[in-house]
């Protein structure tokens, strides 16, 4: 999607957060001089585009008590990575799924697949169960769980 | 964190309403007046449990890029390293991983172009070498936690 200025102008003014007042948009329009129509319509239409997935609260993982968070990856035959990949990707605890390349020798890992859990048993079990999914063609694979949030803002463009 | 702020949060990673009044919309779903819910969202950003609130954008659908990328950090730089690599703008996230690949982070930028550059920059800035890891497909991202 092309984005004019004032698409840009919204984006700058809501990529830290949303205002907290009854009437955002409205706050925002007069900020921009605009119409609150004109501010409502442009956000529809981003998220029609799929520039904005969706307006939404973002947790701290942590803070709600997933204290293990894993990225799990996998090195399967690139044949059939994309059927896995959608077969791991179906499995109700997976949060991200994607394809990567391999950095050979010391990185063969091409299917990633993160996973979020309150206790090391959820963990091993959520693991497992992605295990069971990819069996008969895993060649290797490791966890590699987070240990701390070292920046979390999101994306963010300049003014 | 008591029920109240459960459901809030529940309720509001799966989406906002564009509308003239938004707030008032979902504290009436959640059966509290709207002044409650924005000060309970403010306190849930301010004590952190929210990273935040707010449009998530898509850097791909903006006709921008973004990819992950991995460092291996000695022990003794880490501090240094993540204070130079949080630095950047187009770092969006960044995390710490039990692994020797020990720092993991997304780039994100308004055109494509631009994610090499910045990777580079890191490489310059830190001394370290940039495993660049961009998606080649994506199966599924739609995480939600229930609180």
């Amino acid at each position: 999607m092309e984005l004019d200025v004032i698409d840009r102008q919204l984006i700058v003014l809501t990529q830290k957060g949303l205002p907290l007042t009854e009437q955002p948009y409205h706050q925002l329009a007069e900020q921009l001089a605009i119409s609150a129509d004109e501010v409502m319509q442009r956000f529809r239409s981003m998220q029609d585009q799929g520039v904005i997935r969706r307006i939404a609260a973002v947790p701290n993982h942590y803070k709600l008590g997933y204290g293990f968070n894993g990225m799990t990856v996998w090195d399967v035959e690139d044949a059939v990575v994309d059927q896995l990949g959608e077969l791991v990707a179906a499995l109700p605890f997976v949060s991200h799924c994607y394809q990567r390349p391999r950095h050979l020798p010391d990185w063969p890992y091409n299917l990633f697949a993160m996973i979020h859990a309150k206790t090391a048993a959820d963990a091993d079990t959520q693991i497992l169960r992605v295990g069971e999914v990819l069996e008969g063609h895993v060649r290797g694979h490791q966890v590699l769980y987070s240990s701390r949030i070292l920046k979390k803002t999101g994306l963010r463009i300049a003014s | 964190m008591d029920e109240l702020d459960k459901r809030i949060i529940n309720q509001l990673q799966q989406g906002f309403p564009i509308c003239e009044q938004p707030y008032a919309q979902v504290s009436a779903s959640l059966g509290i007046p709207v002044a409650e819910l924005l000060q309970r969202l403010q306190s849930l950003l301010d004590s952190g449990v929210l990273s935040r609130f707010g449009p998530l954008f898509h850097a791909e659908q903006m006709g921008g890029a973004l990819t992950l990328a991995a460092l291996q950090v000695p022990e003794s730089r880490f501090e240094e390293v993540s204070e130079q690599v949080n630095a950047f703008p187009e770092v969006a996230h960044n995390y710490a991983r039990d692994h020797s690949l020990n720092m993991w982070f997304v780039v994100a930028t308004e055109r494509p172009e631009q994610v090499d550059a910045v990777l580079s920059a890191i490489e310059a800035k830190t001394g370290l070498k940039v495993l660049n890891m961009p998606k080649i497909r994506e199966y599924y991202v739609g995480l939600q936690l229930e609180a």
